[in-house]
C-alpha cells in the first residue's frame, strides 16, 4: 500500500483572486466562522488548521492526512458560505507543503497585502493562529509554522524598508506633524470644512493622541456632526481667525472658490505665537490656502499635491523592498521546510 | 611602549575613533533604514574615542600640572571633549543617534585640526593659573561653556536642515532621522541657557579674582570674553521673550558659536608669559 506524508495545505480567497462581490459573499462573520471551524473540526483527516478571516481574505491553513481531504473541504466551504463550486474554483486558489509556508510568510510580511507593507495584517494573523490555539485546533506542524512566521515578519519589518513612511494622504499628514511635532499629545488641530477628507484627516490626529480637535464649517450643524465623529469641537466659520491663532495644525478641505486662508491672516496669527510652529494641509481643490503663506517662518504648508507625491514616493520605496523581503522569506523557507516535512511525515504516521 | 602613551598620540587615537564613529554613522544612515544596532555601534566608539581622548588630556594635565588650557590645541581639544560630555547627557533624547552622528563629526573634526596644526601646541602658558585652583575651575567652566555652545551649534544647524526638508518637502535620507522641529526648538533653548549659566558663573569666579588685580588680565581678553558672554545672555533674554525663535534663532545660534570659536584666538594670545614645548619626534 502506497503510504503519503501529510499536506500541509491552504485554501482560501484574497483581493488578488476574488472580486469584492465574490469576497463579500464567502466573507466569515462569526457564526459562519463558527460553522466552517465545526465543520472542519468534525472532517475525517483534518488534522490542524486556522482561519485567517479578514476584510480582503479568508484563508484556511491546516494539516490534512491526504489530498483527497481538500476536495471534502471545498464542498463544505461552499455549504458555509453559500457560493457555489463554479465561483469557488474562479476565486480560490490552494496551496500544498512548502508553497503554503512562503505564502504564510509573505502574508504576515504584508508583503501580499492591498497596501504593501501595512501592518495590521500581522495582529489579524497572529489573532487567527490565538484563536485557534484556544480551541486546540492546531497542532505541532502549524504551531512550528506560525510561530517561524511571527520571527519572520519581524524580521522582514526590522531589517528591510518595506513598512517604510506612509502611504494615505491623511496619514502622510500625520506623519509630517510629527516630524514637526514630534509628539502630538500636545497639539491643537483645526480642520476647516466637514467634507469626508477633512473627517479623515481628523480621525487620524486623533488616532495619533492630539490634544484637541476643532472642526470649523460654514454652517455648525455640519461642523457638529463632523466633530461628533472625530471626538472634537465645532465652532462656525466666522470665528476662523481667532482659532486659527490657537491651533498647531490646520487641515482644510472647504468647497470655496476663493482662499479661506489668508497669508495675511496666517501672519497675523504667527505674531501671537511665534515659537510654535504651524502646519498647514490643504486638502481642498480649489486650494483653501494662499500659497504665499508657505514663505512664512515656522509655517510649513502642504497641499494635496505635496501629500500625494510623498504617499508615491513612499510607495514606490516600499515596492523597490519587495524583492529583497522575498529573498529574505525564501531562504526562511527554505531553512524551515525540511523540518516541517518531516513533522507531516510523523503526522502521517499519528 | 611608553611612546604609546605619549599624549598627543593618545589625542590621536580619540580622535581618530571619533572619525570611526562619524563615518560608520554617516554609511548607516545614508542607506534608507539605519540597522537597529546603529546606536550601541556609534556609542562604543564614541565612548572609546571619549575615555582615550580624556586620558591624553590627563597625561598632558600630569605634565604640565595642572588643568591642560594653555595652549589653542589644549582648548580645542577641551571643547571637543566637552561636547562628547554633553552628548552622553542629551544624546539619548535623539532618534537614531542622530545628533551622535553629528557630535562624531564635530569632535572629529575639532580634534585632528588641532592635531594638524603644529604651531597650536608649540608654545603654552607658563603656569597660567598660578597654582590657583579657582582660576582653573573659572577656565574649565569657560571652555566646557564653549562645548556647550558647540553643541548648541549642532543641534542648531540640525534645526535648520530638518526646516530646510519640510518646506522644500526633501524628506527622506538623512533627514529621515532628524528629530522634529519643535524637539530641536527645546533642546536649543535649554542648551543656550546651560551654556550661558556656565559662563556666567565662570566669569563670576574669574572677576572674583581679577578685582583683586586689575593687571592680571588684558584688555582685548576682557572685552573679547564680555562680549561673547553679553552677546549669548542677549540671546537667551530675545528667546525667552520669543523675539528670537525658530530658523533665525538658530541661525544666530550657528553664527555667533564661530565667532565665539575665533574668540578664542585674542583671548589665549593675551597671556604674559608663554614657554617652548619640544615638538613633537
Amino acid at each position: 500500500m502506497e503510504t503519503h506524508s501529510a499536506t500541509l495545505f491552504l485554501l482560501g480567497a484574497s483581493h488578488h483572486t476574488a472580486p469584492l462581490a465574490i469576497r463579500e459573499k464567502i466573507a466569515l462573520d462569526e457564526s459562519r466562522a463558527s460553522a466552517l471551524a465545526a465543520f472542519l473540526g468534525s472532517t475525517p483527516g483534518v488534522q490542524e488548521f486556522a482561519l485567517l478571516n479578514t476584510c480582503n481574505r479568508v484563508e484556511i491553513y491546516g494539516v490534512a492526512r491526504t489530498p483527497d481531504t481538500l476536495l471534502t473541504l471545498r464542498a463544505g466551504f461552499c455549504e458555509t458560505t453559500g457560493c457555489t463550486l463554479s465561483e469557488l474554483d474562479a476565486a480560490c486558489f490552494q496551496r500544498h507543503n512548502h508553497d503554503t509556508v512562503a505564502h504564510l510568510f509573505a502574508v504576515a510580511s504584508g508583503l501580499d497585502s492591498q497596501i504593501i507593507g501595512e501592518t495590521e495584517i500581522l495582529g489579524q494573523v497572529k489573532d487567527a493562529y490565538d484563536n485557534a490555539l484556544a480551541h486546540k485546533w492546531t497542532g505541532p506542524v502549524l504551531n512550528r509554522v506560525f510561530q517561524k512566521t511571527f520571527q519572520a515578519a519581524k524580521h522582514i519589518r526590522t531589517h528591510t524598508g518595506i513598512g517604510f513612511g506612509q502611504i494615505s494622504v491623511a496619514t502622510v499628514a500625520v506623519d509630517l506633524a510629527g516630524r514637526i511635532f514630534g509628539d502630538l499629545s500636545s497639539t491643537r488641530v483645526l480642520v476647516v470644512g466637514a467634507g469626508q477628507i477633512g473627517l479623515k484627516a481628523a480621525q487620524a490626529f486623533q488616532s495619533r493622541g492630539a490634544a484637541s480637535i476643532t472642526v470649523a464649517s460654514r454652517t455648525l450643524a455640519k461642523a457638529g456632526e463632523a466633530a461628533a465623529l472625530s471626538g472634537g469641537w465645532a465652532m462656525s466659520l466666522a470665528d476662523l481667525p481667532e482659532a486659527v491663532a490657537g491651533a498647531d495644525i490646520i487641515a482644510s478641505s472647504t468647497s470655496s472658490p476663493d482662499f479661506v486662508l489668508t497669508a495675511e491672516m496666517i501672519a497675523a496669527s504667527m505674531k501671537r505665537r511665534p515659537a510654535r510652529p504651524l502646519f498647514l494641509i490643504d486638502l481642498a481643490l480649489p486650494r483653501d490656502v494662499e500659497p504665499v503663506a508657505a514663505q512664512l517662518a515656522n509655517v510649513f504648508l502642504y497641499n494635496l499635491d505635496d501629500l500625494a507625491g510623498i504617499a508615491e514616493e513612499n510607495l514606490a520605496q516600499r515596492e523597490a523592498e519587495v524583492a529583497k523581503c522575498r529573498a529574505i522569506l525564501a531562504q526562511r523557507t527554505a531553512a524551515l521546510w525540511p523540518q516541517v516535512a518531516q513533522s507531516l511525515n510523523q503526522r502521517r504516521h499519528a | 611602549m611608553l611612546s604609546l602613551l605619549n599624549d598627543r598620540a593618545l589625542l590621536w587615537v580619540g580622535a581618530l575613533f571619533y572619525l570611526a564613529g562619524f563615518i560608520t554613522g554617516l554609511v548607516a544612515l545614508t542607506r534608507r533604514k539605519a540597522p537597529a544596532g546603529l546606536r550601541p555601534v556609534l556609542n562604543t566608539f564614541l565612548v572609546i574615542g571619549w575615555v582615550v581622548q580624556m586620558t591624553g588630556l590627563y597625561v598632558r594635565g600630569i605634565a604640565v600640572g595642572g588643568c591642560p588650557l594653555g595652549n589653542k590645541f589644549e582648548i580645542v581639544q577641551f571643547v571637543a571633549w566637552s561636547a562628547m560630555v554633553l552628548y552622553f547627557f542629551v544624546g539619548t533624547a535623539f532618534r537614531m543617534s542622530v545628533l551622535g552622528l553629528f557630535t562624531a563629526g564635530y569632535a572629529a573634526t575639532l580634534a585632528l585640526i588641532s592635531l594638524l596644526i603644529p604651531t597650536w601646541d608649540l608654545v603654552r602658558g607658563a603656569k597660567i593659573f598660578g597654582q590657583n585652583p579657582w582660576i582653573e575651575l573659572h577656565a574649565a567652566l569657560a571652555v566646557f561653556s564653549y562645548g556647550v555652545f558647540g553643541l548648541l551649534a549642532l543641534t542648531s544647524l540640525m534645526h535648520l536642515l530638518q526646516n530646510w526638508s519640510l518646506k522644500h518637502k526633501r524628506l527622506n535620507g538623512l533627514f529621515w532621522f532628524l528629530p522634529s522641529v519643535v524637539q530641536l526648538g527645546e533642546i536649543n533653548y535649554r542648551l543656550l541657557a546651560l551654556g550661558v549659566l556656565l559662563l556666567t558663573f565662570s566669569l563670576g569666579v574669574g572677576a572674583a579674582w581679577w578685582v583683586r588685580d586689575t593687571n592680571s588680565v588684558d584688555y582685548p581678553k576682557l572685552i573679547v570674553t564680555l562680549g561673547v558672554w553679553a552677546v549669548y545672555t542677549t540671546m537667551l533674554f530675545f528667546r525667552w521673550r520669543a523675539w528670537l525663535v525658530s530658523v533665525r534663532f538658530a541661525w544666530v545660534c550657528l553664527l555667533m558659536f564661530f565667532i565665539a570659536l575665533f574668540s578664542l584666538g585674542p583671548v589665549n594670545s593675551s597671556r604674559h608669559h608663554e614657554v617652548v614645548l619640544t615638538p613633537e619626534s
